[in-house]
């Protein structure tokens, strides 16, 4: 199980610099901010890219693993909570993503394999993964952005969409 | 499953929008803003020149950006009549917030009225009258000649008595400067009314008439006091919460440099949980004492520090007083105010007696005294800046406990000084500016009481919702609905009559125990079910609009919109009653009571402005608050010099003391005698019942939720008001998260939903305030103190089981609140 304390200078100082988060598995395929851009230009809704997070096979039960989507500059995790919950995929029905940016300052916030709550250390907000990204308690004006998720026949699990504005940017796909 | 906006991109805010200064129109903080608007078929771009950041906005923003916006920051609003973009967001540069907003502050946009976004439709458009059994819309000049018609014929037939006004005194929201002074020009000018009560307690009256009747105003400090200090004392709030960024931008960063943090409160706040992982467990000390005890905890401090010579004697011998007793305890001082060595008398508790009074070791009662009062090994003296609101003002013998608590920052010097101050933390900015009250007298009347007799017979509402915010409310609302009732019948029988023969039916309902009700609002209030007229009134930024916030920082909060329909600012209302008043009464041939009523020719909130505190401010001007922008200055205004107003920083640093008006300028101590339980019906409440009902705030909400009623990512977290309990009383009722309850005991009945929050003391439960959904004073008695303050905080009830949860509250969260990092 990863560390409560996900504060990690590296994941931290992506935020402040733009480097790469490095803690744990990344994702694989994804799209190029130029290919989005293309995508985004003279739509009225942003048009998602469709992205391969990881295999089924991949992940355990409340072990969260590094995504990001719609780009590389967007953070996430990745969730098997081992009980089926609303909007949740897999054959279980309990694999879920959220952005890790939070809603308020965009810190970066660390899950709680405890109580399976995304928490940030800037200003002690707090979501609940098991309630769609409710903001349990916190100063964010909204529940945490979640990717919208696919599973195909060989366990592969896609992001295709969010549903709220990922924190630091003005459109979902830049 | 959680609320979601769906909202993918926002517009950008184009290198030329227009920029307003804004001040958060809700907590006393008054964060910083800035509104930005643009016209609707423009739009800003990703590259740096073509934005209002000067940024590349097709890259990813890193934290504490101020080139991002959420959702809940923008809006279409009317401006000038035209539709336009609005955008609202934290000011980076303003000194009170550092760029942070907080979830009440931060969803402003997005809590304006909008008909082409849909926001906020329940805000009033127009005034309406009660005709044919309905509210029908209707113009200004037939609303006000009812109103000034009922009004003055009322008070011909009888006296200025027997109009009782409700109104709000505070800044921000529809308050400000402006508005205090337009109704009270109006209600203490034109009018003497002496049956008036304010916006949150049952008469008009003073929260802290002891600290001010020892010299010392509740607001004397800087805010950058807490990063200046030794110890912070906070008691009886939660600043985390309901004074967030006062807490993120202040209080944190003083907690960084060191200094410790002594909470008095019941309840494990998430303030204190928050300074634990800021500062380290090791630095915070939690007292949870018994509700209702705070005053026996002063006193032992008090008399520790006394004992141990930690006083600061040269403050003592040069400004406070020292000949024995100064004020007498009376009718109108529920104490007696002296020296030090008088207060001591009757002050003198032990920290074995304060243990037992409070419920908490003498051992860490012991070790608060030491970090407010105990010198430095170097011998230098301890700072300590000490702040309190609802817990003590809400609460037991409010005079008497909250002097025991200005004692403490007396004897140990800790007024007017770096790091110092002793400070109401505030729920509204302020913004007060009226005529004298002094008419009002001392004790003021208990109008909710004067209301339930059948006295009185026009109620003038001013923005304040009794049925939500009231205590001993099920009653209250029992008898103004019945008596409001009878008017409402008496219009619907003289139907299709001449105004003249309406007004004659209306003034007998009135003479047969009946009232006629005006409710000035922003939205149909639940105290408005029982209007006969509804005036539309705007609020902040739809008008503009100055206050002071906790430290006293005066700030213009400009207007970017128009206000929704025709509503008006507040002042501008309260001159159009004046108005009519004056030309019905002349009609009425009573033409010197009628020239009473001349003097309210304003065109705008700023006519208002500077007929009031314009008047005995003449430094300050929109004009020059404008350029003081975000940052303002602070009052009071000593004067303009080089191009800037010039203010104060902290008061008293002269060691005078004046809020009292005592020319010795030396503040007074005050004999704070414990008594247990003061207000009447307390103690045997208490006993009476299982839980103690603790009325609490929650950061979510603004006030009784007027606004967050109608927002959807507030009220899908708490559809129901919350009712937080120990997970084992649960059990032990039978009850599951969500669980809707009722609460029950001789004042009333209110409902929630029972939360679990393993924090809580057992047999207590912790209900948010003011909940449209659940009114916590339908259960509070009718207890005042000497001087009509309501102790809204102690209420006792037996709770039972009335649904299962529903489909509603299933699905929110039910995890605790406390950080896990
Ligand atoms: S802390 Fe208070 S003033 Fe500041 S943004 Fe929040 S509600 Fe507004
Ligand atoms: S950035 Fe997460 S709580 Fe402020």
């Amino acid at each position: 199980m990863k560390c409560n304390r996900l504060v990690d200078a590296g994941r931290r100082q992506f935020l402040r610099g733009g480097m790469m988060a490095t803690a744990g598995a990344v994702a694989s395929t994804v799209m190029t901010p130029e290919q989005a851009k293309a995508q985004a230009q003279g739509l009225a809704r942003v048009d998602y890219p469709a992205n391969r997070l990881a295999n089924v096979a991949d992940l355990e039960v409340n072990e969260p693993l590094d995504v990001s989507y719609p780009d590389p500059d967007s953070p996430g995790v990745l969730l098997k909570l081992g009980q089926a919950v609303e909007g949740g995929v897999g054959p279980d029905g309990d694999i879920v993503a959220f952005s890790v940016l939070c809603p308020h300052k965009g810190w970066m916030m660390s899950y709680s394999a405890d109580d399976k709550t995304l928490n940030c250390p800037g200003h002690h907000s707090r979501f609940d993964c098991e309630s769609g990204g409710q903001q349990i308690w916190g100063h964010a004006t909204s529940n945490l952005a979640q990717f919208q998720l696919s599973v195909d026949d060989d366990g592969e699990i896609f992001a295709n969409g969010v549903d709220e504005l990922i924190y630091g940017r003005l459109s979902n796909v830049l | 499953m959680a609320y979601k906006r769906q909202i993918d991109r926002l517009p950008i805010i184009p290198a030329d929008a227009d920029e307003f200064n804004v001040s958060c129109h809700y907590c006393i903080v008054g964060c910083g803003y800035k509104a930005y608007t643009w016209p609707m078929n423009k739009q800003g771009g990703t590259a740096p020149s073509e934005n209002k950041f000067g940024v590349d906005l097709s890259e990813q923003q890193f934290m504490e950006s101020e080139a991002w916006y959420a959702p809940s920051m923008y809006n279409i609003v009317k401006q000038n009549g035209r539709d336009v973009h609005l955008v609202v967001k934290p000011d980076a540069n303003c000194v009170v917030n550092s760029g942070l907003g907080s979830i009440r502050g931060a969803r402003m946009a997005e809590n304006r009225p909008s008909r082409v976004t849909g926001t906020q439709q329940q805000r009033l458009s127009d005034p309406m009258v009660w005709r044919n059994g309905v509210w029908q819309p209707t113009s200004w000049d037939d609303a006000l000649d009812l109103v000034a018609r009922v009004t003055a014929k009322v008070v011909m037939q009888g006296s200025e008595d027997d109009i009782v006004v409700s109104m709000f005194d505070h800044g921000g929201s529809a308050g400000g400067y402006e508005n205090t002074w337009g109704t009270g020009k109006l209600y203490f000018d034109s009018m003497k009314i002496k049956n008036c009560r304010i916006h949150n307690r049952p008469a008009y009256n003073s929260e802290v008439h002891s600290s001010r009747d020892m010299g010392v105003d509740e607001l004397n400090y800087a805010y950058e006091d807490y990063t200046l200090t030794d110890t912070i004392f906070m008691v009886g709030a939660n600043s985390m919460e309901t004074q967030t960024n006062l807490y993120l931008n202040h209080m944190v960063p003083g907690l960084q440099n060191g200094a410790k943090m002594i909470v008095v409160d019941p309840r494990r706040t998430l303030t204190i949980a928050s300074s634990e992982q800021y500062a380290g467990p090791e630095n915070v000390l939690h007292l949870a004492i018994k509700e209702g005890t705070d005053m026996a905890l002063f006193n032992a401090l008090m008399t520790h520090i006394v004992d141990q010579g930690w006083v600061d004697s040269d403050f003592i011998t040069k400004s406070t007083f020292q000949g024995g007793e100064a004020v007498e305890q009376d009718a109108a001082h529920p104490a007696g105010l002296g020296s030090l060595d008088y207060a001591m008398q009757t002050c003198r508790t032990s920290l074995d007696e304060a243990a037992e009074i409070c419920g908490v070791p003498a051992a860490d009662i012991r070790q608060a005294a030491e970090w407010i009062a105990q010198p430095h090994d170097d011998g230098s003296r301890r700072k300590c800046v000490t702040c309190y609101e609802k817990g003590i003002i809400w609460g037991n013998d409010n005079y008497r406990t909250i002097g025991a608590l200005v004692n403490i920052a007396l004897a140990t010097g800790n007024v007017g000084r770096e790091g110092g101050g002793v400070c109401r933390l505030g729920g509204h900015q302020e913004g007060y500016f009226r005529p004298s009250e002094a008419h009002v007298g001392r004790p003021a009347e208990y109008i909710d009481q004067f209301l339930i007799r059948g006295l009185g017979g026009v109620h003038h509402i001013w923005a304040c919702d009794h049925y939500k915010t009231t205590l001993n409310a099920s009653e209250f609302k029992r008898v103004h609905k019945r008596r409001s009732d009878m008017v409402k019948d008496a219009i619907d029988m003289a139907a299709g009559g001449t105004r003249e023969q309406v007004v004659d039916a209306i003034v007998s309902a009135i003479n047969a125990g009946g009232l006629f009700v005006v409710d000035v609002d922003i939205i149909h209030s639940q105290i408005g079910q029982n209007a006969h007229v509804i005036l539309p009134a705007c609020e902040s930024n739809e008008m503009n609009l100055t206050s002071m916030n906790g430290e006293r920082r005066l700030r213009l909060s400009e207007k970017y919109m128009d206000p929704f329909g025709n509503s008006k600012p507040d002042a501008l209302i309260a001159a159009g009653i004046a108005q009519h008043m004056e030309r019905v009464l002349r009609e009425m041939g009573e033409d010197a009571y009628a020239d009473q009523f001349k003097g309210y020719d304003w065109e705008t909130e700023e006519d208002a402005f500077m007929d009031g505190y314009g008047s005995a401010h003449t430094d300050v001007t929109y004009e020059r608050l404008r350029a003081a922008g975000n940052n303002g200055v602070q009052e009071p205004v000593l004067g303009y010099e080089d191009g800037q107003l010039v203010g104060t920083p902290r008061l008293y640093t002269d060691g005078v003391f004046t809020r009292h008006g005592r020319e010795d300028g030396k503040a007074l101590f005050c004999a704070a005698g414990w008594r247990g339980w003061q207000a009447p019906g307390k103690a045997r409440e208490q006993a009476a019942h299982r839980f103690w009902i603790n009325n609490v705030r929650a950061n979510i909400f603004w006030q009784n939720q007027f606004l967050d009623q109608d927002n959807d990512f507030v009220q899908d977290r708490y559809p129901h008001p919350f009712v937080e309990m120990h997970p084992d009383d649960m059990v032990d009722l039978g009850l599951n998260p969500g669980d809707l309850l009722e609460i029950i005991n001789d004042n009333g009945v209110t409902q929630g939903m029972a939360y679990p929050m393993p924090t809580l003391k057992q047999n207590t439960v912790a209900m948010v305030f003011g909940s449209p959904a659940g009114s916590q004073g339908n259960v509070v008695n009718p207890g005042v103190n000497e001087l009509v303050l309501p102790d809204y905080k102690h209420c006792w009830g037996d709770i039972r089981k009335i649904s299962d949860a529903t489909e509603q509250t299933r699905n929110i969260s039910f995890k605790s609140h406390e950080i896990m990092l």
